[in-house]
């Protein structure tokens, strides 16, 4: 009998390592997503890959593409100073809530608005995974954290920020998406994400990002399963899935 | 190509072009802001890149990813601007990526002037960023140098795949005068360099990480080993250091940069005066040249330290002649700079207390 193989290793996985995520983490969903993306439109090798500082500063141990490291928030500028000079490679940033959304919002909003031909990966999971579960300028109101030890107060703290619906509003994007990596439901619609904005870098149509709706189990507090029911409940409805900008 | 009269910012931006930078990222601050205006028009000419970021911040971070490919990548800024790239310079130190940096010294701290300074020696040399690290700094002392310091720029980091700064005061930067600007050797990047990014394919699926981050301490240590051993080699190789009628002189004036070149003026007056003064100025202030000064100790009675900067540099002259000679500090800051008069005062008064401890004069 023929074997037909269902699921595997995706080639751009690099062989007999796993990751240092918590369990029920969603990073290794997403960093899967990516390595399926590069297999399947061949592009491997001549892609690189921006580190980030965060809980996926070590994911060039995962995917094997070049990698760049790029202090925390500075990605796209970074980004950008590879792509104006190899403009035949493929490069793509992997950043965080607290990343991307407050540090390095100045880096996004720029590279965003000279429609940098880039891809972004942006995944939000409303708070700081890797100091240890402090606030993110993406932390729910009324989300428990280690700094909004009373959830989080707008008097104090400001209203969480919705980046994706931030930067569509500016004219020269390409592509804007958010998609969620909580339920198996919803995982069609992230792997479709990631294709399209690789795919529009490949075709030279500017700046593309997909948001993906993120859970950390430990930070948060919760079981992977409570978790990811906690994302459908409290972050979609502030955070509502769809695309918000798409030039095609 | 012969001489012709430019100004300071666009000759240094010309002599990039021809020692062969394509990519240029940078952001408005004066007084360098003519090195951007310059790059935006020339290197469009020429097929290159220029991209206005959006901070200094966003500038430095664009040469850290551009240098990865192994092209010749720059930006140019003034102190405060200097400051906010200190980030990225740490990394682009750990991370061993070749770019070179342009700055216009304006005074400080703070917003400060716009006038000429040299208050950034000791950021330049005492490690601009956090972390175990040196970065070679040129200090020019005319325009000439200057263009002739930005090819070497160039060699010299890719040659140790390190950051190079050159640092201008002021003066250099905003002055015209008559320049030759040589037609430059570029680097040949047909063939990828074996360790940047983005040839992964050429490689043939072999590839590259580009890193500061080292978890494991031993790691980490060794990665900083190799950092200073390279350093080591570059403090063997490649100081510079000019010296003026030091054989007989019994007072010496150090000083680096505009100021070099204004003392040099003095030294002449004074020479003509019969006092016996000479010179030393270091062309590269990092790794700087102790050895050329200790050996000034047998004749040298004085050492005169002149700087537009409250005496940043005193420290190196001090550890150069091994703590043995008396070294006095005159100085200017705030954006003024010593004229040759006040140079040739504060000699005259050396002397006479020289003379008066019983020396030749």
């Amino acid at each position: 009998m023929a074997e037909k193989i269902v699921y595997q290793r995706p080639k751009s996985w690099i062989e007999g390592v796993h990751t240092h995520y918590c369990p029920g983490c969603t990073h290794g969903i997403i960093h899967r997503m990516i390595c399926e993306t590069l297999d399947e439109l061949d592009i491997r090798d001549i892609t690189t890959g921006i580190a980030p500082v965060g809980c996926a500063a070590l994911m060039y141990g995962y995917i094997d593409t070049d990698f760049i490291e790029a202090p925390h928030g500075r990605a796209p500028a970074v980004a950008t100073g590879f792509k104006r000079i190899r403009p035949d490679r493929l490069i793509f940033t992997y950043q965080g809530d607290g990343d991307l959304a407050s540090i390095g919002m100045g880096e996004i909003v720029h590279a965003a608005n000279r429609s940098e031909n880039i891809t972004v990966i942006f995944v939000n999971n409303a708070i700081y995974g890797m100091t240890g579960g402090q606030m993110a300028p993406t932390t729910l109101l009324g989300q428990k954290t280690t700094t909004t030890p009373d959830g989080r107060d707008p008097q104090r703290a400001g209203y969480p920020i919705r980046v994706s619906e931030l930067l569509a509003s500016l004219a020269s994007p390409c592509y804007i998406e958010r998609v969620s990596a909580a339920k198996p439901a919803h995982l069609h619609g992230l792997k479709k994400a990631i294709r399209k904005a690789f795919r529009n870098q490949m075709e030279n149509k500017g700046f593309s990002l997909v948001e993906v709706l993120s859970t950390c189990p430990t930070n948060w507090g919760m079981r992977p399963t409570v978790a990811c029911d906690w994302l459908v409940n409290n972050m979609i409805p502030y955070y509502p899935l769809g695309v918000f900008k798409d030039f095609e | 190509m012969g001489k012709t009269l430019m100004k300071g910012t666009e000759a240094i931006a010309e002599a990039a072009i021809q020692a062969g930078c394509r990519y240029f990222y940078g952001y408005p601050i004066t007084p360098q802001n003519e090195i951007p205006e310059y790059m935006s028009k020339r290197l469009f000419e020429v097929g290159g890149v220029y991209v206005q970021a959006e901070s200094e911040v966003a500038a430095s971070n664009m040469i850290l990813g551009g240098g990865t490919t192994g092209e010749r990548v720059m930006t140019s800024s003034s102190s405060p601007g200097i400051s906010l790239m200190s980030e990225a310079i740490s990394y682009i130190a750990g991370q061993e990526v070749p770019v070179v940096v342009v700055n216009v010294v304006r005074a400080g701290p703070g917003l400060g002037g716009i006038l000429p300074s040299q208050s950034d020696y000791n950021q330049a040399t005492c490690g601009i960023g956090h972390g175990d690290f040196n970065m070679i700094v040129l200090a020019p002392g005319s325009l000439q140098e200057a263009v002739d310091m930005m090819q070497k720029s160039f060699d010299l980091a890719q040659k140790y795949r390190i950051p190079v700064m050159l640092l201008c005061d002021g003066v250099i930067g905003q002055i015209m005068e008559a320049v030759e600007i040589p037609p430059g050797h570029g680097k040949n990047l047909s063939e990828p360099e074996k360790w940047a990014c983005g040839y992964m394919k050429e490689r043939g699926g072999k590839r590259t990480i580009i890193r500061s981050l080292f978890l494991d301490p031993e790691e980490l240590e060794a990665h900083n080993r190799k950092l200073e051993a390279k350093w080591h080699e570059i403090e063997k190789n490649e100081t510079s250091c000019e010296k003026y009628l030091t054989d007989d002189a019994e007072v010496v004036i150090s000083a680096f940069g505009t100021v070099g070149r204004i003392a040099r003026t003095a030294v002449d007056d004074l020479r003509a005066e019969g006092y016996r003064v000479g010179l030393i100025r270091p062309l590269v202030i990092s790794p700087f040249p102790y050895d050329d000064f200790e050996s000034l100790i047998p004749g040298c009675r004085h050492i005169l330290d002149v700087e537009m900067n409250w005496g940043q540099m005193l420290k190196d002259v001090n550890r150069g002649v091994r703590y043995r000679l008396p070294v006095s500090f005159y100085g200017r800051s705030g954006g003024m700079c010593p004229g040759v008069s006040e140079i040739k005062e504060e000699c005259r008064r050396i002397f006479a207390k020289l003379s008066g401890e019983g020396g030749d004069q």
